[in-house]
């Protein structure tokens, strides 16, 4: 395992060296870094274009340049890496240092939801072959596939950002779309529940009436003006939560599971106004770390109030249950943060911007303001991101799924008399995830370089700006930084994945070829 | 290696749904199952329409110049002929706007037609859906010189490097490695940023030089798997040579995995093409792709949209048509992949075992 690491790691060294090297001469050939300064009129033209020459070496030429620039990288190994200067004589690696969080910030978010929902979504539709929502699924996979993220952006933008704007200056739902959104969200059910005929306008009915109900009472009590859940509503989903994740992780007949899930429940209720007052102090950062691990703690050490045995799946899911409730009543705490947003100076009244990446105006001090200002500008990027790779998620699970269902263990689990639950979730859903793990690994960097595009419709300051700011500029110290940040991380990518898939899979062998 | 027909079942243990099938393809080729099985899909069929119809309808709507000689366009405006603006009938300080009726006149009492600028004029006049063939013409090209070159480029590194395997297949690997370690959008912006005014086949050329990565992965995995098969053995030791085996023996039973393959680098390339055209890299102006027209008047959206809408969806039509095509094709070429039996197909199979059973 060592030795294969070591040869896969050299390998590395050796192919990021031979396309540095050439990248560096196709820039260095394409265009000069100097042309705008010699036909600049500015008095001191001359002098800046001393400078740059020394402080470049742009007398060497670029083969022998780039084992210049080279010498300074390998300055790693030494604990003194130089990435050189950029066009502005600013040291390169502080410019990807400020640049670096915003990519990741943008990359994280939509990638973890379009994982999220689009293997829950890609499992349902292989879970119902061939059924009406896997045909609309497909559609719909299809159509985002084949959609331009420029497009998509400025379609966002006018429609999601600027409407919604609208909407919150009056938030009162129009009749027409009430019974739209209840419509849609009633055949979504039912296509997702299905059943017999009868069944399934049962469900379209419920969800209607339900969702009908729901939004007239939104809309008439303003809620969208000044959200929140409130201790009702969380008491409620909380109850959910721990339903719906014992169902999922150990079955609802597991008692001891669905206590100590429920049990969490009312420790999330009983915190609502303790947590709410902690909120609110203000308190210095460290405060919420600590939070966090006194939740898990709490959630590990509860179940075993409730049984002796077969601990590890029931803390599991009290864990999980935690975590969510945790979660809600964070969205909560955001959510009654909204209206004293809305109506600081810096917003007043258009919290969905359409450009930027933090609302310079706002006065910084407020945590909660704060976080919540990054939210609204990471909103639309983050969406339109995750419109574009939701759908290869969505194809590939489903993909996987439905191979995995056609194996004989699969028939095999399902004659030991196993619950359909645990047939899906434990074998089927296991055995999915081995090859989506390693495509999500890949996919996560390869965003890094790649969300060139989406930075610069939204005007965020990320590596893809970085990156092409370098290129118009014939920057090539400042692009080199770039590429080789993430062509390093493209390529580590690739070899991680592959431990992880030899991890994860007992039957596949490092080193001995194939993959 | 599949559609084997010598396990075909014999009795009626098997006559469900495996009967049906093996009826089905009873005496016939390999190429005719994957056709028969690619004209039932209903969404292929309809893009592979929608497609050819598009195609044909970009390619002929303006002037081409082929050498000497020049074929004229059913179209009257040429894409870089200017014109006056158009004002009347459009909505006060608007100009150009589109001429396109769709709605019949029983409804709106103007009858539908084109008029004289169905999707409107640019600031300048020119003719806006002239400009949406045009561009048009260039992505589908640039997507058909990608698909063409990388296609071949892909086919011959997977084919050599899973075929002879050993040290010609860690070369050609790492060189693969090598390749993928340069995101294709630096290449197509180094490249179109300074020779973007070489025209756009140059930029093609160079993209498709890039391109074919996953493929060649691809390819060198079906090699790897088909070359252990008893039927290259039989072969080789009947005498074919290197050459034969690969192109007669296994180049066609991998054709799907490829087939499928350059359709999604097609409509990868599409959509690579639009965005480098966005982000000024790609054509550059006068010359017109979908990518630059969006780039141009995405500002203009809030009192233009239809400078907008028009080269998005055409991006769309033909993304979708050739992704769905590329998913009937894999279907197609799937030998585990089953249509939906039909309830009438299910009849027939009862009628077909109570018969057997009566013959007995």
């Amino acid at each position: 395992m060592f030795a294969y690491i070591s040869r896969r790691l050299g390998v590395l060294f050796v192919i990021l060296f031979g396309s540095s090297f050439i990248l560096y001469n196709l820039a260095a050939i394409s265009g000069d870094i100097l042309e705008s300064l010699r036909l600049s009129r500015e008095p001191n033209a001359q002098q800046q274009i001393i400078a740059l020459t020394r402080d470049l070496n742009l007398d060497v030429p670029p083969p022998l340049r780039y084992f210049l620039w080279l010498r300074g990288i390998l300055g790693v190994f030494i604990g003194s890496p130089d990435f050189g200067l950029t066009r502005t004589q600013q040291p390169v690696i502080n410019e990807i240092l400020l640049a670096l969080p915003a990519t990741v910030r943008l990359v994280t978010a939509a990638t973890i939801i379009a994982i999220v929902l689009g293997i829950t979504i890609g499992i349902v539709t292989a879970l119902r072959q061939y059924s009406r929502f896997d045909y609309a699924m497909t559609f719909v996979s299809f159509l985002l596939f084949s959609l331009p993220i420029f497009w998509v952006a400025v379609l966002l933008k006018e429609y999601l950002a600027i409407q919604f704007n609208n909407f919150l200056g009056d938030p009162t739902i129009p009749l027409p779309w009430l019974i739209g959104l209840s419509v849609a969200s009633g055949i979504f059910w039912a296509a997702v529940i299905s059943g017999t005929r009868a069944r399934v306008f049962q469900i379209f009915g419920g969800v209607f009436a339900l969702n009908f109900a729901f939004l007239s009472f939104l809309s008439a009590t303003k809620w969208f003006a000044n959200p929140s859940i409130g201790p009702i509503g969380i008491a409620l989903l909380s109850v959910g939560v721990a339903y719906g994740v014992t169902q999922l992780s150990t079955g609802i007949t597991n008692k001891a599971a669905l206590k100590s899930s429920l049990a969490m429940a009312a420790i999330a209720v009983a915190l609502y106004y303790p947590v709410q007052w902690l909120f609110a102090q203000d308190a210095k950062a460290i405060i919420y770390p600590l939070m966090v691990i006194t939740l898990f703690v709490v959630a590990g050490v509860v179940p075993l109030k409730f049984t002796k045995i077969d601990r590890g799946p029931i803390i599991r899911t009290s864990m999980i249950s935690a975590f969510l409730m945790g979660l809600l009543l964070v969205i909560n705490e955001l959510m009654q943060t909204w209206q004293p947003y809305m109506e600081t100076d810096a917003v007043y009244f258009r919290p969905i911007p359409t450009v930027g990446q933090v609302n310079a105006l706002l006065e910084p001090g407020n945590f909660w303001m704060s976080l919540l200002d990054a939210l609204v500008h990471m909103f639309l990027p983050t969406l339109a991101l995750l419109l574009i790779s939701f759908a290869g998620y969505v194809r590939f699970s489903r993909g996987t799924l439905l191979e995995v269902l056609n194996q004989d263990y699969m028939r095999t689990a399902r004659a030991k008399g196993l619950t359909e639950r645990t047939v899906i979730m434990r074998h089927a859903f296991r055995n999915t995830m081995i090859p989506l793990t390693t495509i999500m690994v890949v996919d996560f960097v390869s965003i890094i370089g790649g969300a060139i595009i989406t930075e610069r419709i939204f005007g965020w300051i990320g590596m893809g700006t970085l990156f092409n700011q370098a290129i118009n500029t014939y920057d090539l110290n400042l692009l080199m930084g770039v590429f080789l940040l993430t062509g390093f991380l493209a390529v580590a990518a690739n070899l991680v994945a592959d431990l992880l898939y030899t991890a994860l899979d007992p039957r596949i062998r490092a080193g001995s070829g194939g993959k | 290696m599949a559609f084997r027909k010598d396990k075909a079942p014999v009795d009626s243990e098997l006559s469900g749904e495996q009967a049906i099938f093996n009826k089905e393809t009873e005496g016939l080729s390999q190429g005719q199952i994957v056709f028969r099985r690619f004209v039932r899909h209903k969404a292929a069929m309809t893009s592979v329409f929608v497609l050819a119809s598009l195609i044909t309808m970009v390619f002929t709507a303006l002037e081409t110049k082929i050498g000497p000689w020049t074929i004229p366009g059913w179209w009257k405006h040429g894409f870089e002929e200017l014109l006056d603006l158009r004002t009347e009938g459009c909505p006060p300080g608007i100009v150009g706007c589109p001429t396109i009726d769709a709605v019949p006149s029983f409804i709106d009492g103007t009858g539908m037609g084109l008029g004289m600028h169905p999707f409107g004029q640019d600031d300048i006049g020119h003719d806006y859906f002239a400009m949406v063939m045009r561009g048009a013409q260039r992505s589908l090209y640039v997507a058909f010189v990608i698909g063409t070159l990388a296609g071949t480029i892909g086919i011959t590194v997977g084919a050599i490097s899973g075929y002879f395997r050993g040290w010609i297949d860690s070369v050609l690997m790492r060189f693969t490695d090598f390749i993928i370690t340069i995101p294709s959008i630096i290449i197509g912006s180094v490249v179109g940023y300074h020779f973007g005014n070489l025209g756009v086949g140059f930029l093609a050329f160079y993209l498709g030089l890039f391109a074919w990565t996953g493929l060649s992965r691809l390819v060198r995995g079906e090699f790897l798997k088909l070359r252990e098969l008893e039927f290259v053995d039989a072969a080789r030791v009947a005498g074919a040579s290197n050459r034969r085996i690969i192109f007669k023996h296994i180049l066609p039973n991998a054709v799907g995995v490829i087939i499928v393959s350059i359709t999604l680098l097609m409509s990868g390339a599409i959509l690579l093409e639009t965005a480098l055209s966005f982000l000024g890299f790609g054509v550059v102006a006068p010359d017109v792709s979908l990518g630059s027209l969006i780039s141009q008047f995405q500002d203009s959206f809030t009192t233009r949209p239809w400078l907008f809408w028009w080269p998005g969806l055409l991006i769309i039509t033909i993304a979708l048509c050739i992704n769905f095509i590329g998913d009937g094709l894999r279907d197609a070429f799937d030998p585990r992949q089953r249509r939906r039996l039909t309830k009438k197909d299910k009849e027939n199979a009862k009628v077909q075992a109570r018969n057997a059973a009566a013959n007995v």
